[in-house]
């Protein structure tokens, strides 16, 4: 029977504190990098114009067709030796944390699209003429009638992929950086620790997701009635 | 003020609209009915440009609607349009409904947008609604909302697409009743509906489509007495015995 040895964890809540940082970091700016350029591209990808929807659906696509650590390490390993000629950073620059907030806000971009435009679609064409006829530009019914409405609609989904996107950030440790998840490992590694480590974030991890999606359920129902 | 002339439409290789020609000048009030399928609404949804159209010619106010160069938001700005399914906005209160437009098509300012607002919702009976959301009202009361919403653009002229048909029975007279008093206030209305009493009490003219086409067009009196078109006796008869 494997012996419990929980004594290394109350030291180690420094280091876990400045992980989960990062960790929020992480999802907090892919969430709001996500929204704002998600709708752009979901906006673009309806807007009947080949030329704007079309590389707006290559993109989206592209995205979701290949695996979140294949691009972390796409923006780790090759963007930045494609910028550092053009933008002369220096090789001794830390770039992890840039990578990672890149890559993420770039990736979760084409799932958060995708959900947005579900929600644009959801609200009825009716609307769109409503307010077309009262002399709105295409733009203007996008902007104060349809999106106001198609977030409304859409905040469970939204929330829900934010909670997806909380656990994901945990694969930036292929890049060496030192989220929530990282911290955890690396401080269990250095105490022979690991079990207890992985354990107690695993439970810290749960707690935040169950509690997050317990709320969301809430509003949802909220959202329905 | 309405004018179309032989405006055709397909739907990819269905034509919906064939070669129609109608006119509703200034202060008039057409009905136009004809069965379901006829092309009654994707004709008055072309007269401001929410369908567009293939063949033909359609101005109103003497501007061209299919033509590339027109500004068709400035125009719309001035045509009135009431939808079958009321399309208020459901995320905004009574009031705000009303400014909306006014504010970010018109530019005026919010107080100006929000007292005529409280002027037209006066003018429905709903002036003590203006708080509440869309929602909250009945059928009958959210139409004379959209009704309100169209005047405070302060239109040259209105389109009714079916206003009443998706009312309870019992909410269609409120809507009719503010439909008849804007008739008589010398308001030019274009109307796609089956309230042949309305037709009776305010139309000038009366316009049955049937199949893409204008069957008939004719002063209320002639249309309601003597009917040419066989296609017209007929549903007429149907309607008629219905109420």
């Amino acid at each position: 029977m494997y012996d419990f040895d929980w004594s290394s964890i109350p030291g180690a809540l420094p280091i876990l504190a400045t992980g989960a940082l990062i960790t929020l970091k992480i999802t907090a700016t892919a969430i709001v990098v996500g929204i704002l350029w998600g709708t752009l591209l979901a906006v673009a990808r309806m807007s009947g114009r080949p030329w704007l929807a079309w590389p707006a659906a290559a993109y989206v696509n592209l995205f979701r067709s290949v695996p979140l650590v294949m691009v972390i390490l796409w923006f780790y390993l090759i963007v930045p030796q494609l910028l550092r000629r053009g933008l002369d950073i220096p090789a001794s620059y830390d770039i992890r944390m840039a990578s990672g907030l890149v890559a993420f806000a770039l990736f979760e971009s084409a799932y958060y699209s995708e959900i947005i435009r579900a929600g644009i679609q959801s609200v009825s064409r009716g609307q769109v003429s409503a307010a077309l006829a009262l002399g709105m530009t295409g733009g203007q019914a996008m902007r104060l009638v349809v999106l106001p409405q198609a977030f409304r609609n859409m905040v469970p989904l939204l929330l829900t992929q934010a909670i997806i996107l909380f656990q994901d950030t945990s694969l930036v440790y292929v890049i060496g950086l030192a989220d929530f998840f990282g911290a955890a490992y690396k401080v269990g590694d250095r105490d022979g620790r690991l079990v207890e480590l992985l354990l107690f974030a695993g439970f810290l991890y749960f707690l935040a997701c169950f509690g997050a999606s317990v709320l969301v359920r809430r509003l949802q129902r909220r959202v329905a009635a | 003020m309405i004018r179309f002339r032989d405006v055709s439409k397909w739907y990819g290789s269905f034509q919906v609209l064939d070669g129609c020609n109608l006119e509703v000048n200034k202060g008039e009030v057409v009905v136009v009915c004809g069965p379901s399928g006829s092309g009654k609404s994707t004709l008055i949804k072309c007269a401001n440009g929410l369908e567009p159209f293939q063949k033909g010619e359609l101005t109103v106010d003497g501007i061209s609607v299919g033509a590339r160069a027109t500004n068709l938001p400035k125009l719309r700005a001035r045509v009135g349009m009431v939808f079958q399914h009321f399309e208020l906005f459901p995320h905004m209160s009574i009031r705000d409904n009303l400014a909306l437009a006014q504010v970010k098509v018109l530019g005026r300012g919010r107080d100006e947008a929000v007292a005529k607002g409280r002027k037209l919702l006066e003018r429905v009976g709903l002036a003590a609604q203006a708080d509440k959301f869309p929602g909250q009202l009945s059928g009958g009361q959210q139409q004379r909302v959209a009704i309100a919403r169209a005047l405070a653009m302060d239109p040259i002229c209105m389109l009714f697409d079916e206003p009443t048909s998706a009312l309870d029975p019992e909410m269609i007279n409120e809507v009719l009743e503010v439909m008849v008093e804007l008739a008589r206030e010398g308001m030019t209305m274009m109307c796609v509906t089956h309230e042949m009493g309305f037709a009776q009490k305010v139309a000038h003219r009366v316009v049955f489509m049937d199949q893409g086409r204008i069957v008939e067009d004719a002063p209320k009196a002639e249309f309601f007495g003597t009917p040419r078109s066989e296609r017209a006796q007929l549903f007429l008869s149907k309607i008629l015995h219905h109420v």
